[in-house]
């Protein structure tokens, strides 16, 4: 009985096949799936069945007080429901919480697909002739030995812009050298986008493949894979490296079936990368207690420290916000912005002010868009900011990682709200200075009372150019 | 309790009126059930299409070319774009219990829509289907209704047989096939009224083996 509530408690993979005989089915290996994902059919499939190529384990685990789904690892009892299931007759319980991804169902097996497809070695596998700078290098090192070594894990802290791609190359370079099988994930879709191009220039040879919701790719056959997170739950014991980037960032942190998948999809002997520019306090206490090595980027790639942002009280804020419009004080600022080469990126708190606040701007012809996490124009409209098709870009907090502009000042109006913490305020302040040609910028916080976000925000970059001088 | 659709927490208002009576445990929060809205007020008598002052056209066009094929339909809901996501959601990604945040109104207004007593029949599905998805979604909504449905139509398979005869367009394309004639008025229960297509097929099988009546009752139009 106590084993059992342990086993509901904590996360349990023991249920995962230990044995994973050698098969020439890439698209099966490290998989947990549904029957209707796998694309062969009965025959075949009781052939991989009978070489234990294929697995099957029970779905929904069932307990006395609940249940777990093995492929979310969901315990909520709201998130389970009954349904009259008419290819089995009975009333059987399913998942809500994963069944955007097809329905599991408990009289339904998974199917896990054995590890033991061979990945090719690489032989100089990294085009990139960059150079890294003496932090980065050492970083890299550190990553290097990691991969060499097997299990364990690591926290990247590098500050916006420090170049954490790059710092991965050697990591990544030794792991394909030796066969190994790696997956970049990351929270979203946009990231996963602009990754992929960027590493399939310096690692032309190798099959790297992007999984997202609607991604053009599906079969996850590639030996280094590059996915949202939410992807990861179709895979177990998957990986030899696992990098997770953006660890803090919505929808991961917090969010317990990702953590559940991520540790599941990686081999128990893995090596586990984190990346952060902002992590979060129970991050911190584990890198204070020693229990998550860290190593540290406190310095961007062109050396120069990462602008400080300025805090300017405007108690009229929100008076002119409720009118959909801005105070004459800050129209007065873009406007003489708005003069100088730069761009400007200004964040709002919804995307109802957003869209406001550009109509507000647009009236004043201002060259302006809004753009916001369910527009369906938003990759063209960031491409043609990037292209410097306009001048202003509005819009909330969605934009705030991985997206960069080589010269932008950069404005947040009612930076008290609750949807900018910390982590969102470092991570806007990072959109400046990006560019070697152009190393500055304004970062103005506007608000109308500091909050311990603003402060903090503040205090962790600071601290992190004072860690970057001292190098 | 949480929310049936976006699972946040609802909490029942406690005001001087509820304090005395059980509360009633509310299975949707507000912000959901107002967006997934009802049909009240205006509607076309003949579809149940909302906001519609009288007959509307497409009512109109099927008199012409069909006349008295279907006695009316009777609707809940709006088939508004939150209400697509949820059929959606239902249907596609096989969440039954999303059904249930419909079930307290549906109810009401079939009690109110003067169709019980009728024999209820179901829209049948194809076994491919009904094998992806695990549940005939017409069954399920006489369930929730509490009305025991029944089966007499089958999907007919061979669409060549079917091109024989022309005389008929309606029966040329008719994609059913009625198993025994009803001598009964009856109501047709599925999901969605869209062009009112669906519905009529069945109707015309109904009525060329003899049944006197045929209504539908949708959870959308
Ligand atoms: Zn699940
Ligand atoms: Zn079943
Ligand atoms: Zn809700
Ligand atoms: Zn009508």
């Amino acid at each position: 009985m106590f084993k059992t509530v342990k086993k509901y408690l904590q996360k349990d993979f023991s249920w995962i096949p230990h044995e994973n005989p050698t098969h020439s089915y890439p698209s099966l290996t490290g998989k947990l799936l549904l029957r209707h994902e796998i694309p062969y059919e009965d025959e075949i499939v009781d052939q991989l069945l009978a070489q234990s190529i294929l697995v099957k384990v029970t779905s929904i685990e069932s307990y006395p007080w609940g249940h777990r789904c093995r492929r979310c690892g969901n315990t909520k009892s709201y998130l389970f429901a009954k349904m009259p299931h008419a290819t089995c007759g009975q009333d059987c319980l399913y998942c809500r919480s994963c069944i955007q991804m097809g329905r599991v169902i408990e009289c339904e097996p998974l199917f896990y697909g054995s590890s033991g497809f061979e990945w090719t070695a690489h032989e100089h596998p990294c085009h990139w002739d960059g150079d890294l700078t003496i932090h980065q290098q050492k970083a890299a090192d550190e990553l290097v030995s990691l991969v060499q070594k097997g299990s364990g894990e690591k926290l990247v802290w590098a500050v916006c812009g420090a170049g954490k791609t790059e710092i991965l190359f050697p990591a990544l370079t030794e792991a394909l050298e030796k066969g190994k099988r790696i997956c970049l994930a990351t929270p979203r879709t946009d990231v996963v986008r602009e990754l992929l191009p960027r590493l399939q220039k310096s690692f032309p040879d190798v099959n790297i493949q992007a999984l997202y919701g609607d991604s053009p790719d599906k079969a996850g056959d590639a030996p280094f894979i590059i996915a949202t997170t939410h992807q990861l739950l179709r895979f177990a014991h998957a990986f030899d490296v696992m990098i997770i980037d953006e660890v803090d960032a919505f929808p991961f942190h917090n969010d317990v079936s990702l953590h559940y998948a991520s540790e599941r999809a990686a081999k128990p002997q893995a090596s586990t990368i984190y990346l952060t520019a902002t992590p979060r306090k129970k991050q911190k206490r584990r890198i204070r207690s020693k229990h998550l090595p860290v190593v540290f980027i406190p310095q961007r790639f062109h050396g120069h420290p990462l602008p400080v942002p300025q805090l300017k009280l405007t108690p009229t804020l929100h008076r002119y916000l409720q009118k959909g419009e801005l105070p004459p004080k800050i129209l007065q600022i873009i406007v003489h912005q708005q003069q100088t080469k730069r761009q400007l990126l200004l964040f709002l708190p919804s995307i109802k002010i957003a869209e406001q606040m550009a109509s507000y701007l647009k009236e004043r012809n201002f060259e302006v868009q809004s753009v916001h996490a369910e527009d369906s124009q938003r990759a063209e409209k960031i491409q043609a900011f990037r292209k410097k098709e306009y001048r202003v870009l509005i819009t909330t907090t969605i934009l705030e990682r991985g997206v960069t502009f080589p010269s932008v000042d950069v404005y947040v109006i009612d930076a008290g709200h609750v949807v900018f913490d910390e982590a969102a305020l470092v991570q806007i302040a990072g959109r400046a200075g990006r560019s070697p040609d152009d190393p500055t910028g304004d970062v103005i916080f506007y608000h109308i009372g500091k909050t311990d976000e603003m402060l903090d925000a503040v205090e962790s970059i600071r601290y992190m150019n004072k860690l970057g001088r001292k190098l | 309790m949480r929310c049936l659709i976006c699972h946040v927490e609802t909490i029942p208002d406690v005001t001087w009126v509820t304090f005395w009576k059980p509360s009633v445990q509310k299975k949707i929060c507000q912000e959901c059930e107002e967006q997934m809205d009802k049909i009240t007020a205006s509607f076309c008598p003949g579809c149940h299409r909302p906001g519609h002052e009288g007959v509307c056209h497409d009512c109109e066009k099927w008199e012409k070319t069909n006349p008295g094929l279907l006695e009316r339909n009777v609707a809940a809901f709006p088939y508004n774009e939150f209400n697509k996501e949820l059929v959606a959601r239902w249907k596609y990604r096989g969440d039954f219990v999303v059904l249930d945040a419909y079930k307290e109104h549906l109810q009401n207004v079939w009690l109110s829509s003067f169709f019980k007593g009728r024999q209820v029949l179901s829209v049948p599905l194809s076994s491919k289907r009904l094998d992806e998805r695990g549940f005939n979604q017409s069954e399920a909504i006489s369930y929730a209704l509490e009305e025991e449905p029944f089966s007499v139509f089958e999907r007919s398979h061979s669409e060549k047989q079917s091109k024989r005869g022309r005389k008929d367009r309606m029966q040329s394309e008719n994609p059913f096939r009625l198993l025994h004639p009803i001598s009964d008025p009856v109501v047709i229960v599925d999901d969605i009224y869209t062009t009112g297509r669906t519905v009529r097929h069945m109707a015309s099988l109904l009525k060329e083996q003899g049944c006197p009546s045929v209504s539908s009752f949708t959870i959308f139009r």
